[in-house]
């Protein structure tokens, strides 16, 4: 049975934040990003990304319920059986998407409607189930946590980078939705910033400037995480795959 | 391989867990839930009357939204041929599914506003369909019973920056105050969503570039929802209009 083979090796004290563990923290925001590097978790980068408060909300709820779910399944790794190891991890990504629908329902239910269809995307997000499988599965508890919580950062770091280009070239405002209020940047009247249609000032070298209706669409995002890539790899060229 | 007793017996042992904890979690926020989905739909109705509430509806707080329900709205529901049925509220209508049945069937929730100076407003819900899936809104109108106070929309899946900008861009909204669903002869014209610009703004309003779909919707939804309500005020109305 499986919990005979309970790890036995003896307890090397492992530093809370030695450099493997901040390593397990920075490796996924860039050299080995869940977007950009692993070409994981694409489709809601692609669906979410228009406005920057709900891509906000979303990351922090990958962040937490891939964070948790690393540890959870670290935790029971030895005695998870590794014929349906697969539904195990399901039902503890979905255990954990529930209770973040449900603490939104209950903290800001203007939010949750707002997010609702999305929240449960998080459930079949590819980087959350790729993580226990890749990681968690063999690592101990708090490595696992924290490799979850870095893989987290970096896919909410592209995220919100995709939504502040789609969110101001698209709409010309930022945190539309938000709490904070929305932050209008450029656009034909008096209420933002940077007034297109102003007789003087900034504005007027505006004048030709509209909202490209192209960044509200899904496939704006397709287009800018493609040329994040390109980016990235031409300057870091270790990163280009070889074949 | 594990032995089958083992794999059952863990599944056993997580699904009782699993639901346990969320079942605890759900009932436990059960109740709160309710009252922020009932104040979320009321703030909804309000905001169509939002310019002539003392305090904006984003600034008041959730008791004060049930307060306005509890001392200033009149919760009426009508039937189809214009009857006010007994001991219903306007709350208790579910759109959603007024909306699946025949028409000559369905509940119509109507909310009269009885604001400080004595004058009533009458706030109707519509429901109908945009581009993805159903879009539907509250409109409200002046004693006269032709004239728009305001109006607030909602939708279940248009796309954001497009279709959703009926929600998302107050802009939007703002133009219906002051339209007119009657012409100057007494003949019903709902507002038109008119894309490219509205050319009469007392009965138009503009469209949304990109959303034509979603604007459409909006335009018929009105139209059709709007008149539901005609039979009602025509009772309402005062009898001396009517022409021997």
């Amino acid at each position: 049975m499986a919990e005979v083979k309970t790890a036995t090796t003896t307890a090397v004290k492992e530093p809370l934040f030695g450099k493997k563990e901040r390593k397990l923290i920075t490796d996924p925001l860039y050299d080995n990003n869940p977007i950009t590097i692993q070409v994981l978790g694409i489709c809601s980068a692609l669906a979410v990304t228009s406005l920057v408060w709900p891509s906000l909300v979303i990351s922090v709820a990958v962040v937490f319920v891939c964070g948790f779910a690393s540890l959870f399944t670290s935790l029971l790794r030895n005695r998870i059986p590794k014929s349906i190891r697969m539904i195990v991890q399901l039902v503890i990504i979905a255990t954990l998407v529930t209770v973040v629908e449900l603490t939104l329902k209950y903290l800001s239910y203007p939010v949750y409607k707002q997010l609702s269809v999305y929240i449960g995307l998080i459930i079949t997000n590819c980087i959350v189930m790729g993580r226990l499988e890749a990681f968690a599965m063999a690592n101990r508890p708090w490595r696992s946590f924290l490799d979850g919580i870095g893989n987290g950062l970096g896919y909410g770091a592209i995220l919100l980078l995709v939504a502040l280009f789609r969110e101001l070239f698209g709409k010309g405002s930022l945190f539309a939705g938000s709490p904070l209020g929305e932050w209008k940047i450029i656009g034909p009247n008096a209420d933002y910033t940077i007034n297109t249609l102003a007789e003087s000032g900034i504005g007027t070298w505006f004048s030709w400037y509209s909202n490209n209706n192209l960044m509200v669409l899904p496939a704006a995002a397709m287009f800018l995480i493609g040329i994040f890539i390109w980016i990235q790899r031409s300057w870091t060229p270790k990163l280009v795959d070889v074949s | 391989m594990e032995r089958t007793g083992y794999i059952v017996l863990f599944t056993l042992a997580m699904t009782v867990l699993v639901a346990l904890t969320l079942s605890f979690l759900f009932y436990g926020t059960k109740d709160q839930v309710a009252i922020n989905e009932d104040v979320f739909n009321k703030r909804a109705v309000l905001s169509a009357i939002n310019s002539h509430l003392d305090t904006k509806v984003d600034d008041l707080n959730d008791e004060e939204v049930l307060g306005i329900f509890d001392k200033q709205i009149e919760q009426v529901v009508l039937d189809m041929d214009g009857d006010v049925l007994d001991g219903v509220k306007a709350e208790k209508v579910d759109m959603a599914k007024e909306k699946k049945k025949p028409e000559a069937d369905r509940q119509l929730p109507l909310y009269v506003y009885n604001a400080d100076g004595g004058n009533k407003f009458y706030i109707l819900s519509v429901r109908g369909n945009g581009l993805w899936d159903e879009i539907w809104g509250n409109i409200a109108l002046e004693q006269d019973l032709s004239t728009v106070v305001g109006a607030s929309f909602d939708h279940k899946g248009e796309t954001p920056g497009l279709g959703a900008e009926i929600k998302d861009n107050p802009a939007f909204a703002r133009q219906f105050k002051g339209t007119k669903i009657f012409d100057d002869n007494g003949n019903y014209t709902s507002i038109n969503v008119r894309k490219g610009g509205a050319k009469d703004r007392t009965h138009e309003v503009d469209g949304i570039s990109g959303a034509t779909v979603t604007a459409d919707g909006v335009g018929e939804m009105l139209y059709r929802g709007i008149k539901y309500y005609q039979p009602y005020f025509n009772k309402i109305k005062s009898p001396s209009k009517i022409r021997g």
